[in-house]
């Protein structure tokens, strides 16, 4: 299987070094760049390639570039969305822990394809150690003369700076993003205008996530073309999956698009854990539906399959869970993280995560009274569609996906249908 | 008033940005590392030092989790409750803490030492459970191995 993004991962770390980074093939493909492309083609050769964004919402990120305007009054602006925060995520932590300078490069030729002369890599406070690597990695590359002014004689001149969120999982949603690297609460903006337009300070703004950023020095190497054939027609490329839970050998593994999800869990995390069956996955991060062990079996991991069955390949985290979970209190788990991560802006969002926690902790007690599932999935229906942003179907999909699939897991919370159990039982 | 090498580096990240207040969240940040927590006196001086309203600094300490506004322990000890933590014991990880320590979650030692906190995702869901002590990730932890961990802080 070729690999793109990982290639330098068993260096564990020492490709942070920048003179390492160029013997194993970095660098080149920015004075690439510079001397035979011009800005458009770039934005071109990335919509060729088929490249979606690796944040969790698969936009084709050739046409988010191509939304920037070519002429504008105020600076134009990349960023680098690393708060990275979905729950059973952590690949863009290893991608720039491991491998900062092919994200830097990326950004660097981003900026040169969007006439941006300004970048930031918001990164959430917890990543303390790689907000250092980051900075140390940058500071080389302008020592190097990749950074500042006239990059490589080119004319061109890119500043990069990081910035450190500070534990809010709501700031990995764009435009709360841009607020708070304005120094602001982090509350989502009203779209549109959308942030290509009106983004960071006003400036015409693309925010991209980690992976997609380091995709990009190898569809300058190797072309879009190149690029797209690795995965499926519509989901081009490699991706990062990230698997956690119930199997083996969790990790990060780099894998073409549509893999299929059982030969991830059973070859790359060699199989469950202890020899245990399947019961359910999270394919895509905490945010999409839940996934029974049957649906599993014919998925393949890209955007149309997995959406097909009823998810979403979102961030990429896969969250595998065996029989011995209990599929209630998984989903009260993550109810109580968006409950804690509602930034409080919009009504539905705000009041619904907290009633629906409410819910779920009486019947954690097993009070549960007769209708509160019904009320659980009616309090995610008027969540689903009507927060001001993404984070309130967020917090709703989960829990109607959860009911729809495992509804014993639920029924059982119900003190009246205790009851009924123990009399049969009589 | 930072110390002279904090008011030199905070000198040099407002450079990083055409407005001043984007500076806040460093800002925080340094008082943070100088005082443990942000005090009363920190936020009027980031307030001035950015040309922003006092209630204006406020609003945004309250709204991020990783600052806080009381002191805490010297050792924040964090421990990950969300699902791929949970799903591998994190819950006991907790329970271990809160016995070892005599302490329950948000709560600081008498000596102020240790200050055990549960937080949302960690970003380490592949090498749960995890504990996050001040910026220091600790991978896999144990009942064994956290126990260690919390001898060996001095």
């Amino acid at each position: 299987m070729t690999k793109v993004l990982t290639n330098r991962f068993h260096l564990k770390g020492q490709a942070c070094d920048i003179d390492v980074y160029k013997q194993t093939g970095g660098y080149q493909a920015l004075p690439k760049a510079l001397k035979e492309f011009q800005p458009d083609q770039i934005i071109e050769e990335v919509k060729k390639s088929a490249l979606r964004g690796r944040g969790g919402a698969g936009f084709p990120t050739g046409m988010k570039w191509s939304f920037v305007p070519k002429e504008s009054k105020r600076p134009k602006y990349v960023v680098c969305n690393a708060d990275e925060s979905e729950p059973g995520t952590g690949k863009d932590r290893d991608l720039m822990r491991y491998d900062p300078h092919q994200l830097i490069e990326g950004m660097i030729i981003a900026g040169f394809a969007l006439g941006s002369n300004t970048s930031y890599i918001y990164i959430r406070g917890e990543y303390w150690f790689i907000k250092e690597i980051l900075e140390k990695a940058i500071a080389q590359a302008y020592a190097q003369g990749y950074l500042g002014k006239n990059i490589l004689g080119s004319g061109f001149d890119h500043e990069m700076y990081v910035h450190p969120g500070a534990g809010a999982y709501i700031c990995g949603e764009e435009t709360a993003l841009l607020e708070s690297l304005e120094g602001k609460r982090g509350h989502p903006r009203l779209k549109p205008p959308f942030p290509a337009v009106v983004g960071l300070y006003g400036g015409p703004t693309v925010v991209n996530n980690v992976e997609t950023l380091a995709v990009v020095p190898h569809i300058i190497m190797n072309g879009g073309e190149w690029y797209k054939s690795l995965g499926t027609e519509k989901s081009g490329g490699t991706k990062l999956f990230t698997v956690s839970g119930h199997v083996n050998n969790p990790g990060n593994f780099e894998v073409p698009m549509g893999y299929p999800l059982m030969s991830l869990i059973n070859n790359e995390c060699g199989g469950i854990s202890g020899g245990r069956k399947l019961k359910a996955v999270i394919p895509g991060g905490s945010s999409v539906p839940i996934l029974t062990a049957e649906e599993c079996q014919n998925i393949t991991m890209d955007y149309e399959s997995v959406a097909a069955a009823g998810s979403m390949l979102g961030s990429g985290g896969v969250i595998v869970m065996d029989e011995t979970a209990d599929i209630f209190e998984s989903t009260m788990n993550l109810t109580h993280f968006y409950k804690h991560e509602s930034c409080g802006w919009c009504t539905p969002c705000r009041e619904g995560t907290r009633w629906l926690y409410k819910v779920f902790e009486r019947m954690k007690r097993y009070e549960g009274r007769p209708g509160d599932v019904e009320l659980l999935y009616d309090l995610a229906d008027k969540i689903l569609g009507k927060s001001f942003c993404a984070l309130g179907d967020a917090a709703a999909m989960p829990v109607q996906s959860a009911i729809k699939k495992f509804r014993e897991d639920f029924d059982r919370r119900i003190k009246h249908n205790l009851i009924q159990i123990a009399k049969a039982a009589d | 008033m930072f110390t002279q090498a904090n008011e030199t580096k905070l000198d040099e990240i407002i450079t990083h940005y055409p407005v001043k207040r984007s500076a806040v969240l460093p800002a925080l940040y340094i008082a943070q590392e100088e005082h443990g927590y942000v005090t009363d006196d920190d936020v009027k001086y980031i307030a001035q030092r950015l040309d922003m309203r006092v209630n204006e600094v406020e609003e945004v300490v309250t709204f991020y989790t990783m600052y806080s506004r009381k002191p805490v322990g010297k050792y924040k000890l964090q421990v990950c409750r969300t699902l791929s933590c949970a799903l591998l014991g994190a819950e006991k990880i907790a329970e271990h803490i809160e016995h070892k320590l005599h302490i329950g979650m948000g709560e600081t030692t008498a000596d102020g030492k240790f200050t055990l906190m549960e937080v949302e995702c960690l970003g380490f869901c592949d090498l749960a459970p995890c504990l996050q002590v001040n910026f220091d990730y600790h991978e896999k932890v144990t009942t064994d191995s956290v126990d260690q961990l919390i001898d060996g802080l001095k």
